[in-house]
């Protein structure tokens, strides 16, 4: 799909591809079974510039696009989905809004050190009780003299434990339903604000996911992101650019895993052959494979549109689904073909499994995902 | 030290150790090999981006070959280089060592330096004869095998490794390193470098900017005929023997006294 990517796109993914193999692979097995956050790769990402690749340099980021970003959380995938959705949240949740609805304070204030990588972002807005209702807001925020005061608590919040900076969502005024949501730029260790219990997950188990709590929590009113009420309409359309992050991270998995697919069927041998010459595991492996090709071009299709200003909450959806039922499948599928050696934890398909399953369910189940589509095209 | 100049000299080459020979032509075969900047060509142009870090210098990095040799230059442009030379002349094809280093010291000549920086040898010729060729041709002083290299005022300090020991040389600028890995890790390109900066101009040497007589450059000029290329045939069958760890020992020993590859004592 190289035809798809400029001469800059091209020459960006050479440097990821050389940095996830020479920085990424070698810690992603400890992520995994020591729940270990790879702080000293998030350091480097940030050096290389790859914590603010899709801003222009003029508010503090690399000049890219959405498309090398995608590509960036795609090669890391490939090693790790932990470190892939470390960079995605804090990309796609955290900056990107303060980039779209931040004012000229708010974005010298908080984007600028997060481009440079000084800072880690994290978005809020899923609560115990609004997860795929996510209207449903619970917290609250209610302007006193200079401050509004937060109460309420989110749960499984990506990077949350690690984050300096917070999007939060709070109700301003319930009357209102969804029309009375905010956008709140929070820090950690804002009066009032407490960092929760660390999540023990499946997958994805180095990412830091916890739930925030809200008790009094003090929040300078200039850190209000856009206006009163307009909280539901910013996590949307933020949601939109992580959800084609989440499907990068979904196609890269898969693409890892087909990596390693095809290097066991050549090694592997049985009945004196490589098992790759059987047609059996052949016909696994072309569909496979495929399958992953058109997850990509619905992925890139959706990075494509966003840097053209023509996404549509279709578009992210479709890929977002698409890719990470790939995800699931394919790996489920390569470690069928590795047999007994791969419900082990010798080889790293079993992990790509389990890593697999979030992409199912975050950002919006899949299941959501289809009331998006369909509500698009049913007018 | 704004006015330091650095040359660096890269070479593009194979990505590969298992680089094939084409049985009949008796050349390397490219074709579906990625290519890359050689290894220690990296170390030097760290070496060289250390230097400007810290004093701050202007870098150059120069090399030869095809059009196609325009990838490691975009990838220094990337890394912080300042300034890229592309020599590539039809005529230049076929180049030895001496030929080559001549040519690449003309344009080191043109361009101006303080210090020239290149990488101990290329993983597809391995000759470790060019860094120094292109000192000679300068008539400038050569330190080959850098580890660690230092500034301080005129002159260079390096320490160089030999066989079994490390040897520490200074001489005065201008002079030419060659590098080796041991010297640092080469640093990642930077995203921000790659966007907006990504068409730097390239200056293109060919022969109408270098001007040499087309009898003494490419295979022509070149002094060096290499006869064969042939890829070494599979060593034959070893013995096996089964036996305890002293039989082993005693075996080897009464082999080795047999081939006389070692002295009775």
């Amino acid at each position: 799909m190289d035809y798809l990517l400029t001469k800059e796109q091209l020459l960006a993914r050479e440097l990821f591809r050389e940095f996830a193999e020479k920085e990424v692979k070698p810690l992603a097995q400890k992520v995994d079974e020591d729940e270990y956050f790879p702080t000293e790769t998030v350091e480097k990402m940030a050096e290389i510039g790859m914590m603010g690749i899709p801003f222009p340099k003029e508010v503090g980021g690399a000049g890219g696009d959405y498309l090398t970003y995608i590509i960036a959380v795609e090669e890391i995938a490939k090693y790790c989905a932990t470190t892939a959705i470390i960079l995605s949240a804090h990309t796609s949740l955290c900056c990107y809004p303060i980039y779209m609805w931040g004012t000229e304070h708010q974005k010298e204030k908080y984007l600028r050190p997060l481009l440079r990588g000084e800072y880690l972002g994290a978005f809020a807005l899923t609560e115990p009780n609004a997860g795929s209702d996510a209207g449903n807001q619970q917290t609250t925020a209610k302007l006193v003299g200079d401050y509004y005061v937060l109460n309420g608590s989110k749960v499984f919040i990506t990077n949350g434990g690690k984050a300096d900076v917070f999007i939060v969502f709070a109700m301003t005024d319930k009357s209102k339903g969804t029309k009375g949501i905010s956008a709140f730029i929070v820090e950690k260790g804002f009066e009032g604000f407490k960092i929760g219990k660390p999540e023990r997950k499946l997958g994805i188990r180095g990412s830091s996911t916890t739930e925030l709590i809200f008790e009094d929590c003090k929040v300078p009113k200039e850190n209000l992101l856009g206006s009163e009420g307009m909280g539901f309409k910013i996590a949307l359309q933020t949601l939109d650019g992580g959800r084609i992050g989440v499907g990068a991270q979904a196609l890269g998995i898969a693409e890892g895993a087909i990596a390693e697919v095809l290097k066991y069927v050549k090694e592997r041998k049985q009945f004196s052959k490589p098992i790759g010459s059987f047609q059996g595991i052949q016909w696994y492996i072309a569909d496979m494979i495929t399958k992953t090709e058109a997850a990509k071009l619905l992925v890139y299709n959706a990075a494509l549109k966003k840097d053209r200003g023509i996404l549509t909450s279709a578009d992210a959806a479709m890929a977002k689904k698409f890719a990470s039922d790939v995800a699931m499948e394919v790996t489920t599928q390569a470690v069928q073909i590795f047999g007994g050696y791969g419900y082990t934890k010798d080889y790293p398909v079993e992990r790509m499994m389990r890593d697999a399953k979030i992409t199912q369910i975050y950002e919006g189940t899949n299941e959501v995902q289809k009331m998006v589509i369909a509500s698009h095209y049913i007018k | 030290m704004m006015s330091f100049r650095i040359i660096v000299f890269a070479k593009q080459v194979p990505d590969t150790t298992e680089v094939r020979v084409d049985p009949i032509k008796g050349t390397l075969i490219r074709d579906g090999v990625k290519s890359i900047m050689n290894p220690e060509d990296k170390n030097a142009l760290e070496v060289a981006l250390q230097l400007k870090d810290k004093y701050g210098a202007k870098v150059t990095v120069i090399t030869m070959g095809p059009p196609s040799a325009e990838a490691i230059l975009r990838e220094s442009y990337a890394m912080g280089a300042d300034e890229a030379v592309l020599i590539t002349d039809p005529l230049y094809a076929g180049s030895d060592t001496w030929v080559t280093s001549m040519i690449l010291a003309k344009a080191a000549q043109m361009m101006g330096f303080d210090l020239i920086l290149t990488g101990r040898q290329a993983i597809d010729g391995d000759t470790a004869q060019v860094g120094i060729e292109i000192a000679e041709h300068l008539k400038i002083p050569v330190i080959a095998y850098a580890v660690d290299l230092k500034i301080e005022g005129e002159r260079v300090i390096v320490t160089r490794e030999l066989d079994n020991t490390y040897e520490v040389v200074s001489t005065r600028i201008p002079c030419l390193v060659t590098c080796t890995k041991e010297l640092n890790k080469p640093r990642y390109m930077r995203v921000e470098n790659i966007f907006g900066y990504f068409d730097r101009p390239i200056s293109i040497f060919n022969n109408s900017v270098l001007k040499f007589d087309k009898n003494e450059v490419g295979l022509v000029g070149s002094p060096t005929k290499v006869r064969r290329t042939f890829t070494k045939g599979p060593k034959e069958q070893g013995t096996i023997f089964n036996g305890t760890a002293d039989e082993a020992a005693e075996l080897i020993l009464s082999k080795l006294k047999a081939e006389k590859l070692i002295s009775e004592q």
